[in-house]
């Protein structure tokens, strides 16, 4: 078939057109310390990313300890530009192996069912595992200790809610999208489209903080343009859905898992290697760490506690140096745990195997996946505080996003030099392919929102053959993943951080109740449905436009102040004839302009009217609150008759997949 | 190919279906309602309790590290606890519930 040939052909040469620009040489300058890794889920509630500057004691302040060593981080462009090419390679054959097998509107959104519960389970892990749980967590831990890995713990708990409520009557129940599960014993069109919105709604923001993120990520690691980055990626993502559907998209996935995991592993065991597999000695020497101690009496003083010696170092194996608003914790908790399980792209892969039983090993085996890593994590982010010192890592990136990136560097030298630039590029190949994995699954979630929910049964009235419906959601990915491309262009400098949080909000506030009731209560309708995505998703929306994740000039002024005053303090205190670094002299600089700002923020606020930057603790309560009240106001006696059906179905999987042609 | 008819109504009343469903009902919800409990215990504590996590159990190692590794433990363990009932006992019941039907 020549369209066949075409999208061969046309694939090719993306390959090439992708590896021209990832290999541009411009001799851009990593600039450290500007480029947090936005799409950090480490973001919510992570201030020092939002504002490196302002909230962080720059090292050089410090009355420094012995420089032991300059921590430096400095990609090998051959090596990693290889590594790239190897990945590109790789998944590019899996794409057009995969763009053959896809012929039925199955194949392109679910994989004809045909994937199995263990690839499956590599398949969540990889989709679920973004570049900020691989750098931002660690990196979280290496700065302060504690409270990294407790922020991880959720990020696990989360999967007990898609193991025990949705995953398996999910699976039995629906078809394709989250519209199928919703719309099964309601007015399916007006279900269809609000579960549409709220799914590309969810898929944006999440999309539009991993493409900013992946831009400067790769910016900073490989030195290509932010703007070059993005439409290189996006190429990629696009190429990857538009051919090879949920097939390729899915052994992306599983590919980058796997090496996700490789890396984690090789590098947890330097870390371990260098005290002899002996984790108490290991714990013994952060405690013990001059450098580790410096840095929490530093951390602590800002609260007005002296800390020194041992006491500090122990300090850093105790809750509280990083998260300080309890409420806001549980706020992100609950997010996570209800949030994930409401997540389009997640569900989706729950169609792509057979029965309710390989969904329940694919969850089991994500979970082992994904708790693993988190436990390897802490070693990487307690070994980075180790051997590179706290303040070498925030030298290099403010947030501490680089941590693993330059302990595997580290680690690798101390072998040999070649080692140490080779495992460095392998692990930017992970996480390049990381950002892939994540944004594929997001681009497929959306564009089966749009085509198979909208256009297929919203316009069509599900009347469109095979061929149609395969090429509708293939024009659809293609839109969506030029629009994703797009906005990841235009929001380079905006303020992301929030849109992560944002995305758990409204998965758990908007999607998740409607999801629960729609399988659990008999008497849930059409009315509940919309009026609880309504509610969830726009309450969500609207208590973060009002929250401290926006920008309030007079706050960034009210802190470039007190920078101004510690700076000029410090200046006053030097001898006669010194002068500021020149790293606090810029510092002072922009703390001057910053001085100046004035204004309102988005919404013409001067400062936040909702203190939380989670607001799932008042969200979610909403949105089930107004599903449960939408579904009482108006009562449909066919939703009630309907129920035995669904719960059977859910619990049975009799009638599973042909379960919308009724 | 053509869909079987089932009255979705008569298998619900089925007295096998009523067992497998309360069975799954009291195991899902209970259980998922541990793991929340137990995990927002982790936040809670952290803030409220502090000196509870500073207490060290072994060298420097406090019980708030152990806790938080204890959630992965916890979470690991329920799942293949559930795996495990749900192998032998939700989807015995619900094979026995099918060949019924199919009879």
């Amino acid at each position: 078939m020549t369209f066949k040939k075409l999208i061969i052909a046309a694939s090719l040469t993306l390959t090439v057109a992708a590896a021209a620009f990832a290999e541009e040489p411009k001799a851009a300058v990593p600039a450290p310390g500007s480029a947090p890794v936005a799409a950090a889920p480490a973001t919510p509630g992570a201030p020092v990313v939002a504002a490196p500057g302002a909230a962080m004691p720059t090292p050089a302040a410090a009355p420094a300890p012995v420089e032991k060593k300059k921590v430096t981080l400095k990609a090998n462009r051959v090596i990693t530009l290889s590594m790239f090419a190897v990945i590109i390679g790789i998944t590019m054959s899996v794409v057009v192996w995969a763009a053959k097998q896809t012929k039925s509107a199955a194949d392109f959104y679910a994989a004809g069912g045909g994937i199995t519960g263990t690839q499956n389970g590599w398949a969540i892990a990889g989709d679920y595992m973004s570049a900020a749980s691989f750098l931002g967590i660690s990196g979280l831990i290496s700065l302060y200790g504690y409270d990294g890995f407790m922020y991880s713990v959720g990020w696990l708990v989360a999967y007990i809610t898609v193991l025990l409520i949705v995953a398996e009557p999910c699976r039995n129940a629906g078809k394709y999208t989250l519209g199928d599960i919703l719309s099964f014993r309601t007015d399916p069109k007006p279900v269809r489209a609000f579960a549409a919105i709220s799914t590309v709604a969810v898929s944006t923001f999440y999309l539009t903080a991993q493409m900013v993120g992946a831009g400067k990520l790769m910016a900073l690691l490989v030195g290509v343009p932010y703007k070059t980055a993005i439409i290189g990626v996006g190429i990629l993502m696009v190429g990857y859905v538009v051919f090879g559907g949920m097939t390729a998209t899915t052994w992306v996935q599983i590919i980058k898992a796997g090496l996700l995991m490789s890396g984690a592993f090789l590098l947890s065991f330097l870390v371990l290697l260098k005290c002899n597999f002996n984790i108490f000695a290991f714990f013994q020497t952060i405690v013990d760490s001059p450098d580790i101690q410096d840095h929490v009496s530093k951390l602590v003083l800002k609260d007005g506690v002296t800390l020194n010696g041992a006491d500090a170092g122990q300090r850093f194996l105790e809750p509280g140096l990083f998260l300080k608003n309890p409420l806001d914790q549980i706020s992100l908790g609950m997010a996570l745990v209800l949030g994930t399980a409401g997540m389009p792209h997640i569900l989706m892969r729950f169609f792509t195997v057979p029965t309710a039983q390989a969904a329940r090993k694919s969850v089991i085996i994500a979970m082992f996946i994904i708790g693993g890593f988190y436990v390897l994590t802490t070693l990487l982010g307690f070994g980075a505080a180790i051997n590179l010192t706290p303040q070498g890592i925030i030298s290099v990136d403010p947030g501490g996003n680089m941590a693993t990136l330059i302990l595997a560097q580290t680690m690798g030298a101390e072998i040999a030099p070649i080692f140490g630039d080779i495992f460095l590029a392998f692990l930017c190949s992970v996480a390049f392919a990381t950002i892939l994995a994540v944004v594929s699954g997001l681009v497929l979630a959306a564009s089966a929102a749009i085509a198979h929910d909208i256009y297929v049964n919203v316009i069509k009235d599900g009347h469109a053959d095979q061929h149609e419906q395969v090429m509708a959601a293939r024009i659809t990915s293609l839109v969506v993943g030029v629009v994703g491309i797009m906005i990841g262009l235009m929001a380079e400098k905006a303020n992301v951080a929030h849109l992560v949080a944002l995305a758990f909000a409204v998965a758990s506030s908007g999607n998740l109740p409607v999801v629960v009731l729609s399988l659990f209560w008999r008497k849930f309708n059409t009315a509940g449905v919309i009026s609880g995505l309504l509610v969830g998703t726009i309450a969500s929306i609207g208590l973060v436009m009002v929250s401290p994740n926006m920008t309030y000039p007079k706050t960034v002024a009210a802190g470039a102040k007190k920078v101004v005053a510690a700076l000029e303090k410090k200046q006053a205190a030097l001898p006669p004839g010194a002068t500021l670094s020149e790293k606090d002299t810029k510092a002072l600089a922009k703390a001057k302009v910053d001085e100046q700002l004035t204004g309102t923020s988005m919404m013409g606020l001067e400062k936040p009217l909702f203190t939380l930057k989670n607001p799932g603790i008042i969200s979610i309560p909403l949105g089930f609150f107004a599903a449960i009240l939408g579904a009482l106001m108006f009562p449909s006696k066919r939703a009630e008759e309907m129920f035995d059906e669904v719960y059977v179905r859910q619990n049975t999987g009799l009638g599973m997949a042909k379960a919308i042609d009724h | 190919m053509a869909e079987r008819k089932y009255d979705w109504a008569a298998i619900a009343q089925n007295p096998k279906f009523v067992e497998l469903h309360h069975k799954k009902q009291a195991f899902l919800f209970g259980w998922w309602i541990f793991s929340s409990v137990y995990y927002f215990l982790l936040p809670i504590g952290a803030a409220y309790a502090p000196g509870l996590f500073k207490v060290k159990m072994i060298g420097v190692i406090n019980f708030g590290y152990v806790f938080a590794l204890s959630q992965f433990f916890v979470s690991w363990g329920l799942a293949l606890y559930y795996a495990h009932v749900a192998n032998k006992d939700f989807d015995r019941l619900t094979k026995e519930l099918i060949d019924e039907l199919h009879l």
